[in-house]
């Protein structure tokens, strides 16, 4: 009778999961007061658990941007810490309401995988690092060479796809864990390792620079959040919220200086802290959800220079992540 | 008791249910979220490079073969080490129970210690040692034509196609030429045999034990020496004991190889997990694992249990 009363809880238990998938995100994400997001299980300046396992960095961040959007606090967020495997799977199933995980977009994961992917949130791109007393000035000159990577992203591709390009030789060391690959490069063992370029610059902070980086960029790797298919309003949601961050540092508020704009005369700041009447309802979220956006976690520029720039132990440069008025790529579209 | 079968009946009933309601549940969101299934995958170019590979594979060549060279490299490192662990696990069963009290000692604390400290941990031990003790390519050991390095086992070859010996020569990066056994294959071998070796002995020993002392007392008023006791009287008993728990143990290195990946050896399981990344197709690939490792523990085991039928006691 025992295994009876197993086997009927299972099946009820199989019924709620699939019952909750059904309803839209948001009434979810509101019903159970918190957002289930999903991170990397520790990449520095994107998504890492410091030593009292509180998480930050730009991932994060954005997780409680939309958390400040949807709740008015950015504390309403549980982060699920996800290995580059396991991501899709957590995704699609339902297991977290986004994905939050320095996630390249590209059209097979649009498709195939049932994703929409939101506005980017960070362009990044592979590239290569050395040894600094190696003999390597450009990759062309890695012919032959040992090279060190980590399973599960788009980095096998392109590292192929880039040597049978340009006809040389290789020889890969594939790793599960970031821990181990980078381990065995910087033991010698590798003649070189490649990653997105964002997560080389954790070598110099962490090995007394003895590395270079090496000046090609191979790849494309646009890092967006993610979410489910056919939940339009959930998606509209997550991708203003990425641009509520940018349209904020186009606009000059950040988390210091918005509460004195609340009064004023321009349209579009008015619009913004919901002086006037703002997006909110057409979104499903109070008048305030872009004024306690950049009030709670503050705006793009800020993040950046908190979790990856000048004022983190990456130092990287804004670059390609700059204001298109500033000759980079983030562009928010006019929040009216 | 026709009222438990009746309770038995609706138990398979319901186990039945809730398996075909997680399937038809399962495809139901896989159809509603339009995610791509199925095994077309196989046939599209795999575009990723495998550093060691029994047959001839490039980027170019589809996920199939890609995964039929990961398939290989298992069948590599398990069939050797299963050989090589067999040996060494005999050797260290006789020497527990040696009159020697230092051999004793040793092989005692050897089998203590590698069968009480996790796999995977030996593994990492294993590839940093080698790794931090052996050489840059430029500055490889060199012994009688064999390069040692942190690249691996540089040993010269002969090559069949040119009919003549090829020797492994440094190039701005690697040895070139002759064969080059990769520090993690032999990483990963020798952490399997050494582990998995200290069960068996344990398996051995039981089983010479298990062989009544008359028999030694027997053989030994035969005039036999103990070489030849252990090997025509002792061995062949000591078998029909040891072959059902030796099984388990060759099941157990082949199956433990799928930690491969965690000292970059592309055995089956690394392949498939970059297959997974690539294509996304979680479900097919994980399901194409668990066929692949089932399919080899089958067969071992109906090998094994031949074998074991062969050499058991035919009573007459």
């Amino acid at each position: 009778m025992k295994f009876l009363s197993i086997v009927f809880i299972s099946l009820f238990l199989i019924m709620q999961i699939s019952q909750t998938v059904k309803a839209g995100t948001l009434a979810n994400v509101k019903k159970n007061k918190l957002i289930k997001c999903g991170v990397s299980t520790g990449l520095v300046g994107f998504s890492a658990p410091n030593s009292k396992g509180k998480w930050s960095g730009l991932d994060v961040d954005f997780c409680k941007a939309l958390s400040s959007a949807i709740f008015g606090s950015p504390n309403k967020v549980k982060f699920i810490p996800l290995s580059a495997q396991q991501r899709f799977t957590a995704l699609q199933s339902g297991e977290v309401d986004i994905l939050s995980r320095n996630t390249t977009r590209n059209l097979s994961r649009e498709t195939n995988l049932g994703f929409n992917f939101a506005p980017v949130m960070y362009y990044d791109g592979q590239a290569f690092i050395v040894k600094k007393k190696s003999k390597a000035k450009s990759v062309k000159d890695l012919s032959g060479a040992t090279i060190c990577t980590q399973q599960g992203t788009s980095t096998e591709q392109n590292l192929a796809a880039y040597f049978r390009k340009h006809k040389l030789k290789l020889k890969v060391k594939v790793f599960e864990s970031f821990e181990e690959s980078t381990k065995t490069f910087v033991q010698g063992a590798c003649d070189a390792y490649t990653s997105d370029k964002s997560s080389l610059a954790i070598f110099n902070v962490k090995f007394k620079s003895g590395f270079k980086i090496l000046p090609e960029i191979i790849s494309k790797e646009p890092l967006a959040p993610a979410v489910r298919h056919g939940d339009d309003q959930w998606l509209d949601i997550v991708s203003w919220t990425v641009y509520a961050l940018v349209a904020a540092e186009e606009l000059g508020l950040n988390s210091k200086n918005i509460h004195k704009h609340l009064k004023s005369r321009d349209l579009n700041i008015r619009k913004f802290v919901g002086a006037t009447k703002g997006n909110g309802k057409a979104l499903g979220l109070s008048k305030r959800w872009s004024y306690n956006i950049v009030k709670q976690v503050g705006n793009y520029g800020e993040i950046f220079s908190k979790n990856v720039g000048k004022k983190s132990i990456l130092k990287i440069k804004r670059g390609l992540n700059n204001l298109w008025t500033k000759s980079g790529l983030m562009y928010s579209p006019p929040m009216k | 008791m026709k009222q438990k079968n009746i309770i038995q009946i609706i138990i398979l009933f319901f186990v039945i249910a809730a398996l075909g309601f997680v399937i038809y549940n399962t495809q139901q969101k896989i159809a509603a979220q339009n995610i791509s299934s199925g095994f077309d995958f196989l046939q599209d170019e795999a575009s990723f490079e495998i550093s060691e590979s029994l047959i001839e594979y490039s980027s170019f060549d589809t996920y199939k073969k890609a995964l039929t060279v990961g398939l290989l490299n298992t069948l590599k490192v398990s069939i050797l080490g299963n050989i090589l662990a067999l040996l060494l696990g005999i050797l260290i069963g006789i020497s527990l129970l040696s009159q020697n009290i230092l051999l004793k000692k040793l092989c005692q604390s050897y089998v203590e210690i590698m069968r009480n400290t996790p796999l995977l941990l030996q593994l990492f031990f294993w590839y940093a040692i080698m790794n931090s003790l052996l050489p840059a390519p430029q500055e490889a050991i060199s012994f009688a034509g064999t390069f040692f390095s942190n690249r691996g086992i540089s040993i010269p070859w002969f090559e069949f196609s040119s009919f003549s010996w090829s020797y492994p020569k440094f190039k701005s990066f690697n040895f070139e030429g002759g064969y080059t056994l990769s520090l993690e294959f032999v990483a990963l071998l020798f952490g399997l045999v050494v582990y998995t070796s200290a069960f068996i002995a344990e398996i051995v020993r039981a089983g010479l034990l298990s062989v009544q002392k008359g028999q030694w007392e027997a053989s030994k008023t035969l005039g036999l020496s103990a070489w030849q006791s252990i090997r025509f009287v002792i061995f062949p008993q000591a078998l029909r004991v040891a072959i059902p728990p030796l099984t388990s143990q060759i099941l157990n290195l082949t199956k433990n190889s799928s930690l491969a990946v965690a000292i970059a050896f592309p055995d089956f399981v690394s392949v498939a997990n970059t297959t997974m990344n690539q294509t996304g197709q979680a479900l097919e690939v994980i399901l194409l694992i668990l066929l692949v490792y089932l399919t080899f523990s089958l067969l071992t085991a109906a090998f094994m249990n031949w074998y074991n039928k062969k050499i058991s006691l035919v009573e007459r």
